[in-house]
């Protein structure tokens, strides 16, 4: 039935919408932004072509280096936690009783939630006097006075930060570890079992190796993830200190929307893309490798 | 003979692990337990706090100290927020049009697109494939600046439907990868049948092949209305009129304003309730359609 002389052009017909809209909305953007970059434009005056100077630019440019390290910087703060934590978790509640399931249920919950919303609701518990952290810190005698956390200091400030979405997407992690970890068939572990493993043993050398693929996956999810924040960044410090805490997209943010040098944050999306490019390359070759 | 007592060496020692075993299990059960019920409790404590601070008298919820447990009831932050600015009812109204138009625009490319890919034999298919799934590697943040380029000229920048694009795009790879899994799995046989009944390819797209792939366009919903309802970099650059913006974008703006020039955190938390509540809500109801969408859509 699909094997007809024109069914290929029909096939090709149902497919069509899909194609337009991946080339309008996201081919023809790449191309255009590749473009733009050799250019400067503010929108007010006609673009005027630069060549190679908005990239020269951006290596010499003081914030460009500040935003790339300090998202850098995040990202492997943040990550170990995220993998880590999510993976014990995962061996937590990868069972199916009652309390296990709610435990899952509970901890994927803030998943779901906007990291907008998440970010102003941590925005509020961090703030140093209506907050709940310092109100609770104090309470519980672990600091004597209250902590300025957010927009003061860099390095309070991205703690902070870290924090509030370490409890946002943990539990994205975990679902997909307890995805893998149920997917392990019951005889390898029973035969683990028989020949006297224990608890630990068989997670280190059962359950570990066999959810490599998807430890890997998360890996490369939430690394692309923390190198491109903004949101929890734009709202809880808004770059502040003195834009040490502006993350590499706020920066290319920066540029182009409130001070409209659409070719300088085209040069820098072009970074940002193709370094995240590179970094997917490296890490899909790992998988692969760690496939066969 | 020596098979014998190799056996019983091995029956002995499992045994003995066994007793270990169950020791370790008794303990164990009660540890996990109480850690399982700690860690829960911490991960809803931030969602108790904002609801309740959204429930407090203005008053007390500015409070500093603020206060555990609440000692009034009120729905003055909620009545606060419902006049904000433009209103809570145009910003609510815009949220839902965007996810609306998100989810429709998502599906009616996706399901046409997914069976495409899973039946017909096109030249180039897998070429064609990868192409479609472009912005998996390249993220849509790098690509704003050309979209608002393009917008500025299509006059869609704060334009619901220009946002509502992005939403999509942002959402389609996913959802293609999803419709297209889902269209393979459908037995051959099923439209064979329908074959010889005289049906053309689009009769048995609508009559056969839809019908048994609900669970997966559900899942491709749930998605886009989870995406278009929390994004906020994409509406931040593309809407600049207030009457336009969208539920994320005017909390965020009213994070720093009020008449003393701090911020209304009673009314701040009521509004960060009502974002909450939609996704929670779906959540909870189509749980089963999130987590398998996530574990085929994520592992591929």
């Amino acid at each position: 039935m699909y094997s007809s002389a024109n069914s290929k052009w029909l096939g090709l017909l149902y497919l069509t919408p899909a194609l337009l809209f991946v080339g309008v909305f996201t081919i023809y953007p790449l191309m255009q932004m590749v473009w733009v970059s050799f250019n400067n434009w503010t929108l007010i005056s006609p673009p005027k072509y630069v060549g190679l100077n908005n990239f020269t630019k951006a290596f010499s440019d003081r914030q460009f280096w500040i935003s790339l390290t300090f998202t850098l910087k995040y990202t492997l703060l943040i990550t170990p936690i995220l993998m880590i934590g999510g993976y014990a978790i995962a061996l937590l509640v990868s069972g199916n009783s009652v309390l296990q399931r709610f435990t899952r249920t509970v901890v994927f919950l803030p998943v779901v939630i906007g990291l907008g919303a998440s970010s102003l609701l941590w925005y509020w518990l961090f703030s140093a006097d209506a907050g709940f952290i310092n109100t609770i810190l104090r309470d519980l005698g672990i600091i004597p006075d209250r902590i300025l956390w957010l927009g003061v200091n860099a390095d309070t400030s991205n703690w902070a930060i870290i924090i509030s979405i370490v409890w946002k997407v943990i539990g994205f992690g975990m679902i997909l570890f307890v995805g893998a970890i149920q997917g392990i068939s019951t005889e390898v572990n029973e035969a683990a079992l028989v020949d006297g493993a224990s608890g630990w043993q068989r997670v280190w050398s059962i359950t570990l190796p066999l959810t490599l693929r998807t430890i890997l996956l998360v890996t490369l999810i939430s690394v692309i993830g923390s190198l491109l924040a903004f949101d929890q960044f734009y709202i809880m410090t808004a770059g502040q200190p003195q834009n040490l805490t502006a993350t590499s997209v706020f920066f290319i943010y920066l540029n182009s929307f409130p001070y409209l040098k659409l070719g300088y944050g085209a040069a820098l999306s072009l970074i940002l893309a193709v370094f995240i490019l590179l970094f997917t390359l490296v890490q899909m070759l790992l998988t692969r490798r760690s496939h066969a | 003979m020596s098979a014998g007592v190799i056996d019983s060496a091995v029956t002995r020692s499992g045994q003995r692990s066994n007793r270990l075993a169950t020791l370790w299990q008794g303990r164990w059960k009660y540890l996990a337990g109480a850690i399982m019920i700690t860690l829960a409790l911490v991960m809803l404590l931030p969602i108790y706090a904002t609801v309740t601070a959204s429930v407090k008298l203005p008053s007390e919820a500015a409070a500093i100290p603020p206060t555990y447990f609440p000692q009034t009831f009120s729905i003055e932050s909620y009545a606060k927020l419902w006049d904000y600015q433009h209103g809570l009812p145009r910003y609510l109204f815009n949220s839902f049009a965007t996810a609306f138009l998100a989810i429709i625009f998502t599906v009616c490319l996706t399901v046409p697109a997914g069976y495409a890919l899973a039946r017909f034999p096109i030249p180039g298919k897998e070429l064609l494939f990868v192409l479609l799934l472009t912005s998996l590697i390249i993220p849509y943040q790098a690509l704003l600046t050309p979209i608002f380029l393009m917008f500025a000229q299509l006059k869609l920048t704060n334009s619901l439907v220009g946002l509502a694009i992005i939403h999509t795009a942002i959402q389609l790879p996913f959802s293609l990868y999803i419709m297209r899994n889902s269209f393979e799995s459908i037995p051959k046989e099923l439209e064979e049948a329908a074959v010889i009944d005289g049906c053309n390819t689009f009769q048995l797209l609508i009559r056969i092949c839809i019908p048994s792939v609900v669970p997966s366009i559900v899942t491709v919903a749930l998605f886009a209305f989870i995406t278009s309802w929390n994004e906020f970099l994409g509406a931040l650059v593309m809407l600049n009129k207030g009457e336009m913006f969208t539920l994320p974008l005017v909390l965020a703006a009213s994070r720093t304003v009020n008449m003393l020039g701090g911020t209304d955190w009673g009314m701040l938390q009521a509004g960060v309730t009502v974002s909450i509540i939609p996704c929670v809500g779906v959540y909870l109801l189509l749980q089963k359609y999130y987590v398998s969408g996530l574990l085929t859509g994520a592992v591929k």
